[in-house]
């Protein structure tokens, strides 16, 4: 771009466009308590729902008897899976191809499935009759552990599927297998393994955790019998796609039904699967005539609705005497419940997994992935990254670590001299991917120069000799880590979801009087979208953000798309945005023309007008153009001022970043403090510097909670042991340190404006970093690897475990 | 189930309604009065979300039954703007220095600081991260928060350059 004179650049400052902090538009309604979410939406008549749900994890379902909870005041209905099987909807599909029971038909399969829907006037009344309802139950064998679940003598989880040797992702070879996905060249990775100077081993375990946005999940369905029309305002990540596939279970006709998404109070990839709640608050109205609100407890969140990871990954990794990786051979058993539930796109099983290879130029690589049934809740979603990213990047970063450990090399240096280099982008990774730009070393000299490493690395190694000379129980770790993300899905040829393609949508109206309208497929959960995609517009038609206004959510009124999550909204929303605004300045061109007596060809752009070469002084202003496109009667063009564009990205976009963490271990109470923690991310094009880091902080302490506590754990009946937020891990202000943030800038070569999104790097390249970081504290004394969640327990076992206490 | 009688001083303004007694405070708050700013995150008094000022304490509204605030003065974020409808200065600090993200934790979390600072009007950053760990927010990770706190103690102390 050229240099902007100070006139251009007064301007465009009044624009606050791109690169600008401007304040953000949604925050005076939520600061002073006039945000509009699910739960705040009182409708005329409304009725509350509220589950009966199953405290065994595996059990047969003998009878239930609701003859006392129907006859309590107040109860208006209760259902079960046999009041929706002449429906058809006592089961749903699920996002992955499978299906799930909507309400136990017959068995149950996780502790907390849903068993009957009770309806009542009142949410305390709905309450009380779930109290009333007795479920006669059989328990049946119990399996949490996967490895477990696919021996030859496992219990049958899953009756249904039954001889069916065939899955929606190819053969299943077991009754509790699911799939198997498989990437790369096996026998190519073996032979490098086979040869190798060095190969490191080990079993990295992603453990099961929960995105626990604050809002839980729920709806408010409202059937209106006379108009024939359903409206659902939920806390949907994905509203068009919930239409779409209300519409196929339901048979009512998709534009009969309205999905409208408030405001949601955080996602984090919760809000995008279908719930059985749901589809029993529409069943509820349908049959009731009244509109039914159900929003879950805590409790049914933490224990029902969507988890994340779970996923047990096996590592090899081969490389020269001198550090340079030769292959890699991974292999996961990937623990997805009761139900496939898993939120990816169709064609990936496993999600963007095979990103694997991480930031290394790896010149051979292997990968299987095995889905496995279990007792536990259905789920799999994208906690704050893009689909199974934030597990690929924590295995190769551990990965990393222990063949450091192996070589006895610095695992800095061994990153640098595999990292792939800038002159090799668009660099063709060996399990498929195609990174679109990247500037890794640069990146990585400017974290390791900004924490002073060789400073951190010499205090370590005084600290180490302190230890041992019995002057300090604290150990220090340095975690390092270097992530690539893979975000922004994706092209239609290769992404959808239940055959939906995964792009996305901007349709843009410009006023008489120089304001605009701007609607998108996506939906903001906290992300800032009001403010942000109207910052792109800005930038592009030369009309201020101030004066756009951005709405999503309401799917009679939004284009269509794919939602918000996986970091896809900037990536393919974003660039939907300034590809409908191009088209918006292109039809100004030509009224800017008009009015000023020239050709087309003789006006140029100018931050907010156009003006003719040459002649700076004759100019029209968008804010001109938008009164003359509806008063003037131009030659060969239409009157008005709209676009809309469809955007199919034609690639992924690959935000990376370089994170160090420094964390003190008290070796006797397992205790660890972080000292530092410095993130350095490269999203490409930023668009909002205040929000950029504000995503990182929220990021990272996701990314700290789950790292260091925060996780679902079962005990071997598949009771749920982490359901409240006493014992499941949420750091406060307390907890959490303070952060310090940096970038550089590598734009994307193929978005329109080179954004590359943000949202969930500081979660994907932040638990790699603080795990790194625990484990870097034991390396002196011959510990390798150590599983998350790293909670003072569990540190304590790691130092007691080398002897470290005497 | 028999209603009790209720009286109370919301936002300034007197209340009366029936209720059942075993009503949760938050539930009267949003259900039969519509103040709907302070959310329910929980129901375990763990996350703040509902926090409310209860005769100059912090309470959260979601384990407290409405009948254990009879007669009380109740103020809620949206008690907390000014007389004139424009945001109050906790408020317009959060909206500075990104102190919200989703803003589901945003009225709780305001709510509460509002007491911390009258208890406290010049808090060290250690005081207000201590001070508000009663608060769980998903977003933010709690650094602009602070930072909002901290500018609004300023602010409320007459330090406006510090502010700044």
């Amino acid at each position: 771009m050229n240099e902007m004179t100070p006139n251009q650049s007064e301007r465009a400052e009044k624009l606050k466009g791109l690169g600008s902090s401007r304040k953000r538009v949604e925050d005076v309604r939520f600061t002073q308590g006039k945000g509009n979410y699910v739960d705040d939406i009182k409708l005329p008549g409304m009725l509350f729902g509220d589950f009966v749900r199953s405290p065994y994890a595996h059990a047969r379902v003998v009878s239930i008897d609701a003859d006392a909870a129907k006859a309590l005041p107040g109860v208006v209905a209760v259902l079960t899976a046999a009041d929706l099987a002449p429906l058809g909807l006592h089961w749903m599909p699920t996002l992955a191809g499978d299906k799930q029971m909507v309400l136990a038909d017959g068995k149950v399969l996780f502790q907390g499935q849903e068993v009957a829907f009770v309806v009542a006037t009142d949410r305390y009344a709905a309450a009380d009759a779930v109290e009333l309802i007795e479920v006669e139950y059989e328990e049946l064998p119990v399996v949490t552990d996967p490895f477990k679940a696919l021996e030859p003598g496992a219990p049958v989880l899953r009756e249904d599927l039954a001889g069916k040797t065939e899955g929606a992702h190819g053969p299943r070879r077991h009754h509790n297998h699911i799939f198997t996905w498989e990437q790369g060249d096996k026998d190519a990775t073996e032979q490098v393994l086979s040869g190798a100077d060095v190969v490191a081993e080990e079993m990295i375990y992603y453990h099961r955790t929960h995105p626990c946005p604050l809002e839980t999940c729920g709806c408010v369905a409202s059937m209106d019998k006379v108009a024939g029309k359903l409206t659902v305002w939920g806390t949907f990540q994905a509203p068009h796609a919930v239409r779409t596939v209300a519409s196929l279970i339901s048979g009512i006709a998709e534009h009969n039904i309205r999905i409208i998404s408030p405001d949601i109070g955080g996602g984090f990839g919760n809000k995008v699967g279908v719930y059985p709640g749901y589809i029993c608050s529409i069943v509820a109205s349908i049959v009731t005539g009244k509109p039914v609100k159900w929003v879950e407890d805590r409790m049914e969140n933490l224990m029902a609705t969507a988890f994340a990871r779970d996923y047990w990954m096996k590592g090899r990794i081969a490389a020269t005497k001198d550090g340079k990786i030769t292959g890699l051979w991974c292999h996961v058993t990937a623990d997805h419940g009761g139900f496939d539930a898993c939120a990816d796109p169709t064609k990936f099983p496993a999600g963007f997994f095979n990103i694997c290879t991480g930031s290394y130029d790896i010149p051979v690589a292997y990968l299987a992935v095995d889905g496995v049934y279990t007792n536990k809740a259905p789920g799999g979603v994208a906690y704050r990254c893009s689909f199974r990213v934030t597990e690929a990047a924590y295995f190769i970063e551990r990965m990393i670590e222990v063949l450091a450990i192996k070589l006895g090399m610095d695992a800095a240096e061994l990153r640098r001299v595999n990292f792939i280099r800038k002159d090799q982008f668009p660099y063709h990774s060996a399990l498929g991917w195609e990174y679109d730009s990247g500037d890794y070393h640069t990146a990585w000299d400017k974290a390791l120069a900004a924490v002073g490493y060789e400073d951190l690395r010499a205090e370590q190694a005084d600290r180490i000799e302190a230890f041992r000379r019995g002057e300090t129980r604290k150990l220090m770790g340095i975690g390092l880590t270097f992530f690539t993300e893979i975000v922004g899905a994706g092209p239609v040829k290769n992404c959808d979801i239940l055959g939906l393609g995964m792009f996305d949508s901007c349709e843009i109206r410009i006023h008489p009087t120089g304001s605009a309208i701007a609607r998108l497929g996506t939906i903001s959960q906290g992300q800032g979208h009001a403010t942000t995609f109207a910052q792109i517009l800005a930038s592009e038609i030369g009309l201020p953000a101030d004066d756009i206004t951005i709405e999503e959510g309401d799917t009679d009124t939004a284009p269509y798309g794919l939602g918000t999550y996986g970091s896809r909204s900037t990536p393919v929303a974003g660039a939907a945005t300034a590809m409908a605004g191009r088209k918006i300045r292109a039809k100004a061109q030509m009224i800017a023309a008009y009015l000023l007596e020239v050709h087309d060809d003789d006006v140029e752009w100018d931050v907010d007008r156009f003006v003719v070469k040459g002649a700076p002084e004759r100019f029209k202003t968008m804010k001109e153009i938008a009164f003359a496109a509806y008063n003037q009667a131009i030659p060969g063009l239409e009157p008005g001022l709209e676009a809309v564009s469809y955007y199919d990205p034609p690639n992924m976009t690959y935000p990376f970043g370089a994170y160090v963490c420094v964390v003190d271990v008290d070796v006797d109470t397992g205790v660890t403090d972080i000292r530092r923690f410095y993130a350095l991310d490269d999203c490409g094009t930023r668009i909002n510097p205040m929000i950029i880091e504000g995503q990182v902080h929220g990021g990272l302490t996701e990314a700290l909670a789950i790292a260091m506590g925060q996780e679902i754990a079962y005990d071997e009946m598949g009771n749920v042991k982490t359901g409240t937020l006493m014992d499941f891990f949420v750091p406060t202000a307390w907890e959490t340190p303070h952060y310090e943030t940096d970038w550089t800038t590598t734009p994307s070569p193929h978005h329109p404006i080179g954004a590359k999104g943000v949202g969930e790097s500081p979660n994907v390249g932040g638990v790699p970093c603080f795990s790194n970081a625990v484990n870097d504290a034991f390396r002196a004394f011959g510990h390798v690897h150590a599983h998350m969640p790293h909670d003072h327990w569990r540190v304590w076992k790691i130092a007691h475990d080398l002897g470290l206490h005497g | 189930m028999a209603k009790t009688h209720i009286k109370m001083t919301v936002n300034g303004q007197p209340v009366e309604a029936l209720a059942e007694p075993r009503t949760l405070l938050i539930h009267f708050l949003r259900e039969e009065l519509g103040i709907t700013g302070p959310h329910i995150g929980c129901e375990t008094s763990h996350c703040g979300a509902c926090t409310v000022d209860l005769d100059g304490r912090s309470v959260k509204s979601c384990t407290l039954f409405v009948g254990q605030a009879q007669g009380a003065q109740i103020t809620t974020v949206e008690g907390l703007v000014n007389p004139d409808g424009s945001l109050g200065v906790l408020q317009e600090m959060f909206r500075e220095h990104h102190g919200l993200q989703c803003g589901f934790c945003t009225p709780g979390m305001i709510t509460r600081a509002h007491r911390l600072l009258q208890e406290n009007p010049a808090p060290s950053e250690e005081d207000v991260r201590f001070g508000m760990s009663g608060n769980l927010c998903r977003c933010t990770g709690y650094q602009n928060i602070v930072k909002a706190i901290m500018a609004a103690a300023a602010v409320l102390r007459g330090e406006k350059e510090a502010a700044e």
